[in-house]
């Protein structure tokens, strides 16, 4: 039997970006906050100092700071009629475990999404057309003025580098003009831009397009939040995503938020425990608390008046359904939510090789570079296009760390004489557009609980079924056909389109952006928590983090999951613990 | 749907199963409130290899390796190549360490071939893999070249074994040549431009060949140096580039 603990009021399962948010703004709130990690404590001097953070094989290809799939992974498969497999060791996607989540080795690519993207459907429908009859893309029940106080409110925790577009409604020139209005310019300036983002922005405007600094939650000075917590400058290492920054230069819950709230009484972390279920009482209407495991092996059960899931997006709609809440969807009949919806985001390439432009793009930041929006969302008229949405492209300059970046031209043999001699000519040279598309949800794609495999504490392993379609093709190969007509206008020796063709693959690493499996929306028929994402079934019981997208967009997600965490804890504060209740009548 | 049922006999049998049982041991649960749980001077420092002769490879293995690298990144007249930079002796550490065990993999059944967008799905650990191809490898040459082992034959025959494994033509029986190939590519290229703290990329030896400067921290005053040749002679986690592992 599991040893029963006193209650708490609130208790956050996971203590990544969205726990630390919910954390910091709940125990301002008076509130007695419970997190629990099932990774350890990590923090900058001990775990990713700068003496060693530089270490390309440790932390990347070892995966010093990834989940362990001997612990946990997903099975897979690319269509309903496979056998899904296990997931053996990590690739297309790399979640994180411990303190800080995916947070601190995230590379700090800091967006807003577009107006539009938060009513995909409505809005595509209403100028193309009815959609077609297998892509479940839903509208978002929320809108991008209801979430931009918050989206303000990540940006100046974070500091983030960047121009504004669009302020209050006007254009501002050297910003990107698709971006929705924003009430104030960003919290500090751009970062300074290394030789080959310049080179692509030059391009860029000469091809007629509207090139601007990508925001960056990589300091371009030095910056004091609103918490009082201090970042340092960015130093431009090349050591960001995978990587934690040694320098307090990358936004992170460490470097932003957990300085304040661990020192305060009324916030408690357990590390090195898992939740297992969250719990429920007879009505199936409100969530007890959470049952959890302890790395000695020991039960306990955490009693709660509130239950706020903040796990990685792929964990929190298999939490549910271990936990038997909620329907889980089936793509038969297309009915029941959790698990509906998985999505991700393709991306693809191009690499532009010169012979005179010395590029040194091991100077870098994760963050860094120049982007263009004008093929993103709906910014673009997508008549007879035969696809919906669209993805940013951008010159970054992240870093050059040999072994996962040595560039070669097309048709380079990948080892011997002829590869060392591409790769000893090419890599202070070589510049790479890439682009970053988003993933439309689809009936078939969706996630569900294995039948066969298990974790280590014998529960099923979550089974992802997944596969670009034919949209993600169709828009994908426009965006490289796009960021090709930059690259030949960059006048280098050649270039080297790299589509992403075929099925999708878990294989190669692409992005962690995985979305969808516990959908916000309107109706709870078809979504799994509304748009304050509070639990359809059990109104004290919050599910965060990219699993409540109801489809991906073409941008990176931290900046939208933040913005939704605090618009949750706007919504807990002033609304719910006045009167605990369902915030919206289903 | 009713919630899955687990108990700890289940919980204590899969992590031996999965080969987990000491990293559930060794952590430990704590509970942190009113303090930033930090200590000065403590660091979670890298695994640096231990110079020495070889823990986990063969000599016929070692023969092989040295063999093969040479062909993967020769040494020319641009530098030495995969076997000068020691990527034999890091491989050798790598294997007979936590990646060698796939300490991190989920190596539980049942195990079936798959698709290759399943990933990789064989049950050998990457040191049990690289054990069997080698002398499957071995086996196959020795065949096919009269009674001589892969590192007895010419370059241009060496390179037609290693393209052989690449393409997946070379039917190796008890391996999958192509995974094989796959793993000792990446291995390769880990070997070759990690930091020397793991004992390959000797006296950083990949680095130079590219102009990568290692493992530096500050970059400020270049950012705006747009065309220029910075000149910067690379720097390891553990000193210069006269340090030496073994």
């Amino acid at each position: 039997m599991a040893k029963k603990l006193p209650a708490k009021d609130v208790v956050l399962v996971g203590f990544g970006w969205t726990a630390a948010i919910l954390g910091q703004e709940l125990t301002d709130a008076g509130l007695d906050v419970l997190a629990i990690e099932r990774g350890s404590w990590r923090d900058t001097s001990t775990d990713f100092a700068v003496t060693f953070a530089q270490d390309e094989l440790r932390y990347m290809w070892r995966r010093a700071l990834f989940e362990e799939p001997a612990r946990e992974t997903v099975t897979f498969r690319n269509a309903p009629d496979q056998e899904a497999l296990p997931m053996r060791h990590l690739g297309s996607f790399l979640p994180a475990t411990g303190v800080g989540g995916a947070g601190v080795h995230w590379n700090g690519q800091t967006w807003r999404f577009l107006p539009t993207d938060f009513v995909a459907r409505s809005h595509n429908e209403q100028r193309y057309g009815p959609l077609p009859a297998d892509m479940t893309v839903q509208d978002w029940g929320i809108t991008y003025d209801e979430l931009e106080p918050h989206y303000d409110k990540f940006e100046y925790l974070c500091g983030i580098s960047g121009k504004a577009g669009n302020l209050a409604g006007q254009i501002q020139a050297g910003g990107n003009p698709f971006e929705g209005p924003r009430r104030r310019d960003y919290p500090n300036p751009p970062l300074d831009m290394v030789y080959g983002p310049t080179l692509f922005e030059a391009a860029a405007k000469a091809t007629g397009h509207k090139p601007f600094p990508c925001p960056a939650a990589n300091m371009s000075r030095a910056y004091t939040n609103p918490l009082g917590v201090m970042l340092g400058p960015c130093t431009y290492c090349g050591f960001c995503e995978k990587f934690g920054c040694g320098n307090n230069s990358k936004a992170s819950p460490q470097t932003t938020v957990l300085p304040v709230l661990m020192r305060k009484d009324n916030f408690e972390l357990r590390t090195d425990c898992e939740v297992l279920t969250v719990n429920q009482d007879k009505s199936a209407k409100r969530a007890t608390g959470v049952t959890y495991i302890d790395a000695q092996g020991e039960e306990f059960e955490q009693p709660a008046e509130m239950v706020i899931m903040c796990a990685y997006a792929l964990h929190n709609p298999r939490l549910l359904l271990l936990s038997g809440i909620g329907t889980p969807y089936d793509p038969k009949t297309g009915e029941g939510a959790v698990g509906k919806n998985y999505a991700y985001q393709i991306t693809s390439g191009v690499d532009v090789f010169f012979d005179d432009k010395i590029l040194n793009p091991f100077v870098g930041a994760g963050a860094l570079g120049i982007g263009i929006d004008d093929y993103n969302g709906d910014n673009f008229d997508h008549t007879g296009l035969g696809f919906i949405g669209g993805g940013y492209l951008a010159c970054w300059d992240t870093n050059a760390r040999p072994i996962e970046h040595h560039p070669t031209p097309a048709g380079t043999p990948k080892w011997g004489p002829d590869w060392k001699k591409a790769v000893a000519k090419n890599y202070l040279t070589t510049a790479s557009i890439s682009t970053h598309g988003a993933v439309m949800s689809h009936r078939n794609n969706y996630l569900d609980l294995d039948p066969t495999y298990r974790d280590i504490y014998g529960r099923p392993l979550m089974r992802m079924t997944f596969d670009f379609t034919d949209n993600e093709h169709k828009m994908s190969d426009y965006l490289t056909a796009r960021a090709a007509d930059i690259a030949k206008a960059m006048n280098a020796r050649e270039i080297h389109a790299k589509k992403r063709t075929g099925h999708y693959s878990i294989v190669p690493y692409q992005t962690t952006h995985n979305t969808g499996g516990a959908i916000m929306g309107a109706d709870p028929k078809t979504s799994v928590v509304n748009k304050y994402l509070q639990s359809w079934d059990l109104y004290n019981l919050f599910v965060l983090g990219a699993c409540a997208f109801p489809q991906n967009a073409g941008y990176n997600p931290t900046g939208t999951v933040a913005a939704l965490a605090y618009h949750t804890a706007d919504a807990i504060k002033t609304q719910y613990l006045k009167n605990p209740g369902f915030l919206v009548q289903a | 749907m009713s919630a899955p049922t687990f108990n700890r006999r289940q919980m204590l049998t899969a992590g031996v199963v999965a080969g987990s049982a000491a990293a559930i041991d060794t952590a430990h649960a704590r509970s942190i409130s009113g303090e930033v749980p930090w200590q000065e001077g403590q660091a979670n420092k890298p695994d640096i290899a231990q110079p020495g002769t070889y823990e986990f490879l063969t000599a016929a293995e070692a023969a092989f390796l040295d063999a093969a690298l040479s062909r993967m990144i020769p040494k020319d007249d641009l530098g030495p190549g995969a076997k000068e930079a020691g990527v034999t002796f890091f491989l050798d550490r790598q294997l007979g360490g936590p990646y060698g065990e796939a300490s991190h993999w989920y190596m539980q059944g049942p195990w079936k071939k798959g698709v290759p967008t399943q990933g990789y799905q064989s049950r050998m650990t990457p040191a049990e893999l690289y054990r069997a191809a080698i002398k499957a490898i071995d086996g196959h040459c020795t065949g096919q070249y009269s009674g001589k082992t892969f590192s007895e034959l010419s370059a241009a025959q060496q390179d037609d074994i290693l393209k052989g494994l690449e393409k997946g033509d070379i039917d190796l029986k008890t391996v999958d040549a192509k995974s094989f190939f796959t793993m000792f590519l990446q291995n390769t290229m880990e070997g070759f431009f990690s930091d020397p703290l793991y004992g390959g990329n000797r006296d950083m030896v990949g680095w130079k060949l590219i102009g990568f400067p290692g493992a530096r921290y500050d970059y400020r005053p270049y950012v705006k140096k747009h065309g220029q040749k910075l000149g910067l002679q690379p720097v390891g986690i553990t000193g210069r580039p006269t340090w030496k592992p073994a």
